[in-house]
């Protein structure tokens, strides 16, 4: 298979907005491909459009990318003509209404979740063609495939904060196990009343699933330990 | 006001994509909706999913949603050009009422202006992919309607979408008759949304029925539906 340089950077992605008593937690892996290859290992697809909204990108990394920035650029003026913080519904239709209408052009699915006085922590699913979807959990991109089932299940209403926080750690972590698009590390962010908290966790700091095997940090340990104990007949 | 990130394909001759701003393939879809007269007005009747391809992703959509005092608008296909065209019709309803002249949007008139958007847009090749059902009460009398994708607009007693103009409308030629009771209307509906959870993959086992009497609209009773009967309602009465 072809490294093929030239595809466009594409974020395969697992993206996740969970909300839980308070505020929202956002969730994603840290991957960008261009084709079979890896761009960029440590990408953070959680962008911030205002101080308290921001959006997890997935699909084509250029057309999340100019998108934010459009929607960002707008809610700043918003905010400026408002005069007080842009609530999360109104970012999540300027998202939609570029989506919307460059439908034909945009290959870009989006998770816009933050926290506003009115409602409080709101989570907006935006897929392909533009449908806003609002919801108390989305899962978006290549990696959410393998996760449908997981939320029918683990998800419930009104968490905790970290309960919400080690759900989505969880899922995405799940994600990049079974999908080739998605990997690297799971970076969160928290929103609430308070403000937002950013999060990292890397390889070593996620549980481990099927036929996966602990860290080692060198052959050389696995080498020099002992041998496993002969078989008995 | 729209707005459109600006985007040069070139000419449109030697260019397929270049007049790009058509709608090729639709992507969050809606299923069937059935809908028939009754003695009192009318009743709709749709499933709350949403399909992205096989995909049954979302399942708490509402495809069907009150128009100004009257009238009852219900969807199947594209979810995001059903947004769209509630927009349309927010500013339609809305310059409406701004003639503050005391008459409001009937029913009719509604369904004529989709007729005209739906058609306009066929002819620019760019459709908005929906079948729409219209119905309504307006001084007395009952209207219900439906305009396709491609412009296609009538009125009738029963009408339904995609699957349902297969599986429900032969229930319906035989079993509807004129001044159905409500009850009687009820079960006719479900008789129909029955064999589509059984027969249409894109179907889900959620369910929202409404009613459009002179009163007005009521878009209620979330319905979850079992193979083996009716499991629990839950009334949320509300004046979308």
């Amino acid at each position: 298979m072809d490294l093929n340089l030239d595809a466009p950077h594409s974020m395969g992605t697992t993206i996740i907005g969970v909300t839980y008593n308070g505020g929202v937690v956002l969730g994603a892996d840290s991957r960008t491909s261009t084709g079979m290859y890896v761009a960029n290992r440590a990408s953070d697809k959680i962008t911030q459009l205002t101080d308290n909204v921001y959006v997890c990108r997935s699909g084509s990394a250029a057309d999340s990318q100019v998108v934010s920035d459009y929607v960002r650029y707008f809610l700043h003026q918003h905010t400026i003509q408002l005069g007080q913080p842009a609530t999360v519904k109104v970012s999540a239709n300027l998202i939609r209404m570029l989506a919307y209408n460059n439908k034909n052009m945009l290959q870009t699915g989006l998770i816009v979740g933050g926290w506003d006085k009115y409602e409080g922590g709101k989570i907006y699913g935006i897929p392909l063609g533009g449908t806003v979807v609002e919801q108390p959990f989305a899962i978006e991109g290549s990696g959410s495939s393998y996760l449908y089932g997981f939320f029918d299940l683990a998800w419930k209403e009104n968490m905790t904060k970290e309960e919400a926080e080690q759900l989505v750690v969880k899922a995405v972590s799940l994600a990049i196990a079974r999908d080739g698009a998605s990997g690297g590390v799971v970076r969160t962010v928290i929103i609430n009343s308070e403000g937002v908290t950013r999060n990292f966790y890397p390889g070593d700091k996620l549980q481990l699933w099927h036929e996966e095997l602990e860290p080692q940090n060198s052959l050389l340990d696995i080498l020099n330990a002992a041998g496993p104990e002969p078989m008995a007949m | 006001m729209t707005f459109t990130i600006p985007i040069d394909n070139g000419d449109s001759v030697k260019n397929a994509e270049a007049d790009s701003q058509r709608t090729l393939y639709p992507y969050v879809t809606g299923t069937s909706i059935v809908a028939i007269k009754y003695k009192d007005g009318v009743l709709m009747a749709s499933d709350m999913g949403g399909s992205y391809g096989s995909t049954l992703r979302y399942k708490n959509i509402e495809r069907m949603k009150a128009i100004g005092k009257h009238s009852l608008l219900g969807a199947s296909g594209e979810i995001s050009d059903f947004q769209e065209i509630l927009r349309y019709l927010d500013e339609l309803v809305l310059n409406d009422s701004m003639w503050d002249d005391g008459n409001s949007l009937g029913p009719k008139e509604v369904h004529n202006y989709l007729t005209r958007v739906m058609y306009n847009r066929r002819n620019k090749f760019n459709p908005l992919w929906n079948t729409l059902v219209l119905g309504g009460v307006k001084n007395g009398e009952s209207y219900l309607g439906m305009v396709s994708m491609i412009g296609v607009s009538f009125e009738d007693n029963h009408v339904a979408t995609g699957f349902g103009n297969h599986l429900a409308r032969p229930i319906l030629r035989d079993e509807w008759h004129a001044d159905l009771s409500f009850e009687d209307g009820v079960k006719l509906l479900e008789k129909c949304m029955r064999v589509l959870l059984y027969r249409d993959r894109s179907a889900i086992n959620k369910l929202q029925i409404a009613k459009i009497t002179e009163e007005g609209v009521t878009v209620s009773a979330i319905l979850i539906e079992d193979i083996l009967g009716i499991q629990s309602v839950q009334q949320s009465d509300c004046w979308c």
